[in-house]
């Protein structure tokens, strides 16, 4: 007895056969060139990742020009905290030097987002005052110089 | 300052407690929590048609094709949202041409072609195989031709070989339930195998993501048909809707004990990261946990589909009821995933705070290109319909 192939089958191999080349041809120019050069993934984005967008200057760059602010953290609680910790990121400003390309944070939720009363952090950590009973309506800097903050203002 | 970091130091305002510098914004959005509901349709329509066609449940036949071409549907916008998400769309295609078996994602390639062209195509060429024969006699200029190369060249329509047809799709449907059910099973993976992630890692995930993916593909396909009907001005057949009903009530039942055994499991183990899960499930995820997920999505349906069961009377009124019990278990649905996914990333890993997330409106990660990518499986499946009308099938002579 002669073995029977339904005609769907030979028809369907072959169009499978032809999904799999087109997808084998497409995979050979869609591959990008260094992929698996070291590993399953493409070696050139090591370059690409050793290479991103510079935007942190970092503190040296700023007390190049700011002497006199490197002077007054120096003596105080906020000597460790880095210049763009509150300022944001610094290169623009550190290449352009105007002052529209660095942010100079005020108001009291912003010290606050360290300084607020919150039961998750150690007391002996940071300091800390509750936004709705210290000084309510007054701004910080007001009284606190932000570089130098145990060094009250008149 | 820089968008990017005013953005940052917006969302830093809203954190409570201790967080870690990298969970103050959210990796995953929206879209990530579309990508799994969508998914989780295709898996669940397809398990459905499976049903009449494995399991002989003849009454489920005028769901039959609908479910099949819902499902393709939707699989084909299956990887949109992550596309979108991503933000990449000129090298999306890379997932797909270097599949890996040694990561959870790079794997996708190989689990959605396996189960599109292996499953889907073929089981639908099989059934719609003697129809489009048939069309392409009938029809005139193009589409004989759209019909004649879908058709591959297979003109055959003799006993024989249609009773091939049946056959190999029968072969199709047997190993397409474990596809579907790796397919979705797959996605509920992507969670659960994130082992620094208290809230995902738990080797139940896959089958919780698999029966939420049925009850969710169950009741879109009935929606579907009620609204084909309606469009096409026939009866919609209630015995139809009661049986498709009676399978969403036994798979709600059992998608509502894994997911109440998954969560017992966590209360009564209490590990360290318990306390900050009760907090997140108490304020956080209140209203799309308890309420649009447990409540709208499951008890109510629940109830509801049980009292159906022996309610016999006003006809008009019980089609109405499943209507809505349709897209009340869709929202219950949607929010799971979205408690899932969001609620995941809203505790910090150091169990001591919490982020908060915004969804934005406009971009490519935001709410309107959600909804987009949720609206144009139905564009895609109005086309197919009109391309395969199931009502315009030739019915092979037994």
């Amino acid at each position: 007895m002669k073995f029977y192939i339904p005609p769907q089958i030979p028809r369907l191999v072959i169009a499978f056969a032809i999904f799999i080349s087109l997808f084998l041809v497409a995979r050979h120019f869609l591959v990008p060139d260094t992929f698996g050069k070291y590993g399953h993934y493409r070696a050139a984005s090591l370059i690409d990742n050793a290479n991103p967008e510079i935007h942190y200057a970092g503190q040296q760059a700023c007390f190049d020009c700011h002497q006199d602010i490197e002077d007054l953290k120096a003596k105080d609680v906020h000597s460790d905290i880095h210049c763009e910790v509150c300022h944001g990121p610094g290169e623009k400003h550190v290449l352009s030097s105007e002052a529209a390309d660095i942010f100079k944070p005020s108001g009291r939720e912003f010290c606050g987002s360290c300084h607020a009363l919150n039961a998750a952090k150690p007391k002996s950590a940071i300091f800390q005052i509750d936004l709705n009973k210290h000084n309510v309506g007054k701004n910080c800097n007001e009284c606190h110089n932000p570089h130098q903050p145990w060094e009250m203002k008149k | 300052m820089n968008p990017h970091y005013q953005h940052l130091y917006d969302i830093l305002a809203h954190s409570q407690g201790y967080i870690f510098p990298n969970e103050i914004d959210l990796q995953w959005g929206i879209l990530i929590v579309v990508y799994p509901f969508i998914t989780g349709l295709v898996a669940g329509a397809f398990i459905l048609a499976s049903l009449e066609r494995v399991f002989k449940v003849k009454i489920l036949k005028p769901t039959y094709q609908i479910a099949l071409l819902t499902a393709l549907s939707f699989l084909l916008v299956a990887t949109l949202p992550l596309i979108s998400h991503l933000s990449q769309p000129q090298r999306a295609y890379e997932i797909m041409i270097t599949p890996h078996s040694s990561s959870a994602m790079a794997i996708f390639g190989f689990v959605y072609l396996w189960y599109l062209m292996v499953v889907l195509l073929l089981e639908i060429w099989f059934d719609y195989r003697h129809s489009m024969v048939v069309w392409a006699n009938e029809k005139k200029g193009v589409m004989k031709y759209v019909y004649k190369i879908l058709t591959l060249g297979v003109n055959d329509i003799s006993p024989r070989t249609l009773k091939w047809d049946r056959k190999l799709g029968y072969i199709i449907t047997v190993v397409g339930i474990p596809s579907a059910f790796i397919l979705h099973g797959y996605v509920g993976f992507i969670f659960g195998s994130i082992k620094a992630n208290p809230w995902w890692s738990t080797p139940l995930m896959p089958i919780i993501f698999l029966f939420s993916a049925m009850v969710s593909g169950i009741s879109m396909v009935m929606l579907i048909y009620m609204v084909i009907s309606w469009f096409r001005k026939k009866a919609i057949e209630v015995n139809v809707l009661d049986s498709i009903g009676k399978f969403l009530f036994f798979v709600l039942i059992l998608d509502f004990t894994l997911e109440g055994l998954d969560q017992i499991q966590r209360i009564y183990e209490a590990e360290e990261s318990f306390e900050i899960i009760k907090l997140l499930v108490s304020s956080k995820l209140y209203l799309t946990l308890f309420v649009s997920q447990g409540l709208i999505g499951t008890i109510i349906p629940l109830i509801t589909l049980a009292f159906l069961q022996f309610y016999k009377h006003q006809i008009r009124l019980k089609k109405t009821i499943y209507f809505i019990i349709g897209l009340l278990v869709l929202v219950g649905v949607y929010s799971m995933r979205w408690n899932v996914v969001i609620g995941g990333q809203l505790f910090s890993k150091s169990f001591a705070g919490f982020t908060s997330f915004k969804v934005g409106l406009i971009g490519l990660d935001g709410t309107l290109m959600a909804a987009f990518w949720i609206i144009l499986p139905f564009g895609i499946l109005a086309f197919l319909l009109w391309l395969l009308p199931p009502w315009k099938m030739v019915e092979p002579e037994e």
